[in-house]
């Protein structure tokens, strides 16, 4: 329906009127900057010329922490990274330590791992969905996506205690076994969930207003996706085929039949924000089909008969990267022989993919930063780390 | 109604503040009702309940609010204008009151019954933009300047389609008169504008007659694209959703009542709400009848009380009305919102255009019939 181009300041000036940069400071005090994040716009009117993230505001020495801990005392602190994909985070960090130790761990643990992480994925991405419509101005689909995020807490609070931080996953197993009723709860969730993903299309994705506030806009060529690190829904929404759980198989995700889901510039461009959000809305699609499969086969056994009395892994390093819901989480340990990390290093994938925001934003409008903000999907706690 | 106030309080001039202070009253009940509505509405398009807590079934929310609004701190901006700050939210609410002057609530019971009421009122209800300007422009904050600004572009715009959309009904009317035009409504819901105006003729109070047939249901498709080109802009002048652009809160924050707390941010909420009110009881009287009954006669009429004809008036006002302001509710909680460029967009190059073409159209057949 639009053309984005917009007048420079140079045909501005062509007219004989005289422009003035402004700066305004978008946050961290701020309804769209999702957490605290500080935004410094230089604008020209509306139009946009630099965007400047500041961040730190949330800045809890994680690595530092790391290195004065034991190896098991460290996976409360990987919770609080990603806060919104807490069993992911401790997901990777639990298999840098078994596998610098070179633990098994059983079939069960495996199944409950990979289900967990996928019902997380999918909490993660109902936020980010709900999250980036109230962005745009749809308040509703929030919290429709709240209500059904709120199915998949209550299995974790059934099973570990908790509903946002779950220090579940532990080095060689779980912290707890499931409940009797778990599978049965688990199905029902997919059953609810696939209504809801269809009501989220009918109302948000493919309603007019939000296409044109979101096609077009923002538009991360894969190239630029790649050079700048991006991962996750990020790197998929530009059309690069690349999702760890299959190219760098970790877990048992080898398994399962899924398909990586990839932005095809349906609406606009490829790369858009509609694409990089359309992503996460399949990937919920895939998630389901994981974990229905998953549940088909799920084993009995013991949880915790690989968890190791003390954690000491030799003399070391590791990269492990694991597919977060925003991206490639990667941990570099490094070990010293003793029982606490020498190095923790963390790779959030929400800081390689904010770092691309003024390369997207650039001729953008101020609305439209809100738009590319929400449609990166950044977590605060896992950038500041 | 004046004449009936007057004899009951005998004092001419506290009559005459009554008189004044009775839609403010009236208001002040909507708004309350409405913010209600609005949080119930909004809970139950979301699949949750609500306010539940104060009263039974929460109905004593709005009264909780406004008494937090009215205790709250009210703080001025540091380096604000001070003087223009503290007369922005009273031009706001003092343009969306003035206009309640000319709105007849009943056919005995209307503020003012002027010839220009149509023109009053679209005059009176863009006051409000003065009041938007200056709290951005005082509030000293760049986000409040920009929700100004873009609410001034905004309504300054959307007056242009919602007037030429209220003129094409003046047009065949033949008055200005807000009476004038309920009265070319009355016998029935079929000769509301909405389906194309009076079938028969129709006399009016100052003598004039609108002479109608069958025929004016050629104007039915005509007016129904006229009562949507008013609605839309109707809803982008009172900054409701799909056009909050000016008070966007996912990027200006608040816009241009950022700086505001207390009761002056309580003007400005009321004014917004008093707004609502207002375009949909002008789409009310203008395409569906204003006060009078969808089936032309009234129990007043037929039992011959004229108290009880007067409150089926103020009834059937209201209760229209309040569909509008639902429907503005609904839209709300459901749509997401356009870009400043996308507003002016639909506004230039779609509405205006439309409207003017209508005009055209509805003004030729009127004259060549």
């Amino acid at each position: 329906m639009l053309d984005n181009t917009l007048t420079t300041r140079e045909e501005i000036r062509d007219l004989g009127l005289r422009t003035e940069e402004m700066v305004l400071n978008m946050g961290p005090q701020h309804p769209s900057t999702h957490g605290v994040l500080r935004l410094e716009l230089v604008l020209e009117g509306e139009i946009i010329r630099k965007v400047i993230p500041h961040i730190g505001y949330l800045h809890r020495c994680f690595e530092k922490h790391a290195e004065n801990e034991s190896y098991t005392q460290v996976i409360p602190y990987t919770d609080r990274l990603d806060y919104l994909a807490s069993i992911n985070n401790n997901h990777g960090y639990a298999l840098g330590i078994e596998r610098l130790m070179g633990i098994e761990v059983p079939e069960r643990v495996e199944f409950i791992r990979v289900i967990m992480a996928e019902l997380q994925r999918i909490a993660s991405h109902l936020v980010a969905i709900g999250t980036y419509g109230m962005d745009i101005g749809a308040f509703t689909p929030f919290l429709y996506c709240f209500r059904d995020r709120e199915h998949i807490l209550d299995v974790f609070e059934k099973t570990c205690g908790a509903r946002l931080l779950y220090n579940y996953i532990w080095i060689g197993g779980v912290s707890h076994d499931v409940y009797p009723d778990f599978v049965k709860d688990v199905a029902d969730i997919v059953k609810i969930l696939r209504p809801t993903i269809k009501e989220l299309n009918d109302l948000l994705n493919y309603n007019k207003i939000f296409i044109d506030r979101t096609a077009n806009i923002g538009i991360l060529p894969a190239d630029v996706a790649i050079n700048f690190g991006c991962t996750g829904p990020m790197l998929r929404g530009s059309g690069v085929d690349f999702d760890l759980r299959r190219d760098d198989p970790y877990s048992i995700y080898d398994r399962f039949e899924w398909e990586v889901q990839v932005g095809k510039g349906e609406m606009g461009t490829v790369g858009d924000c509609w694409d990089r959000h359309m992503v996460r809305v399949w990937e919920m699609e895939e998630s389901c089909k994981i974990i229905e499969q998953a549940l088909e086969s799920f084993p009995e056994g013991d949880v915790q008969s690989a968890i190791p009395r003390r954690v000491r892994p030799p003399k070391g390093e590791i990269y492990v990267r694991v597919e977060n819901p925003r991206g490639e989480l990667g941990y570099y340990i490094i070990s010293d022989g003793t029982g606490t990390p020498f190095r923790v290093k963390g790779r959030a994938p929400g800081f390689s993919n904010l770092s691309v925001i003024n390369e997207i934003s650039k001729g953008y409008m101020v609305a439209d930063v809100v738009a590319i903000l929400g449609s990166i999907d950044i977590v605060l706690g896992e950038i500041d780390r | 109604m004046e004449q009936f106030i007057h004899d009951l309080i005998g004092n001419d001039l506290l009559a005459t503040i009554v008189w004044c202070v009775l839609p403010l009253v009236f208001i002040l009940g909507y708004a309350i009702v409405a913010i209600l509505a609005e949080m119930k509405s909004a809970s139950w398009f979301q699949d949750r309940l609500g306010p539940m807590r104060t009263g039974p079934w929460g109905i004593f929310q709005p009264f909780a609010d406004v008494l937090k609004l009215l205790m709250k701190e009210d703080i001025v901006p540091a380096r604000a204008d001070k003087i223009l700050f503290n007369l922005a939210p009273v031009i706001v609410f003092v343009g969306a009151y003035a206009a309640f002057a000319v709105l007849p609530f009943a056919s005995e019971y209307v503020g003012a019954d002027l010839n220009l009421g149509l023109f009053y009122l679209i005059a009176v209800s863009s006051f409000g933009v003065l009041g938007i300007i200056m709290g951005g422009w005082a509030s000293n904050n760049k986000y409040s300047l920009l929700g100004a600004m873009r609410s001034a572009a905004q309504i300054v715009s959307y007056e242009v389609p919602s007037a030429t959309a209220l003129l094409i009904v003046a047009m065949m009317v033949g008055s200005l008169n807000l009476q004038d035009i309920i009265t070319a409504q009355s016998g029935g819901f079929w000769n509301w504008f909405i389906l194309g105006g009076p079938k028969s003729d129709v006399v009016l109070a100052s003598g004039a007659v609108i002479h109608a047939d069958i025929g004016n249901f050629v104007f039915l498709p005509l007016l129904l694209a006229t009562f949507v080109i008013y609605y839309l802009s109707a809803l982008a002048e009172t900054n409701r959703t799909p056009f909050d652009i000016p008070e966007g809160e996912s990027e200006l924050v608040g816009g241009y009542h950022t700086e505001y707390s207390g009761m002056k941010f309580g003007m400005f909420f009321m004014a917004e709400y008093a707004n609502m009110f207002l375009v949909s009881a002008v789409a009310a009287v203008v395409f569906f009848g204003g006060w009078q009954s969808p089936w032309g006669i009234t129990l007043g009429e037929a039992l011959d009380i004229p108290v009880l004809t007067l409150l089926e008036g103020v009834f059937w006002t209201a209760a229209k009305g309040f569909f509008f302001v639902f429907v503005m509710m609904w839209l709300r909680w459901t749509l997401p919102r356009l870009r400043v460029d996308q507003l002016m967009y639909m506004c230039w190059k779609v509405l205006i255009p439309a409207s003017f073409a209508l005009a055209l159209v509805v003004g030729f057949i009127v004259v060549i019939r």
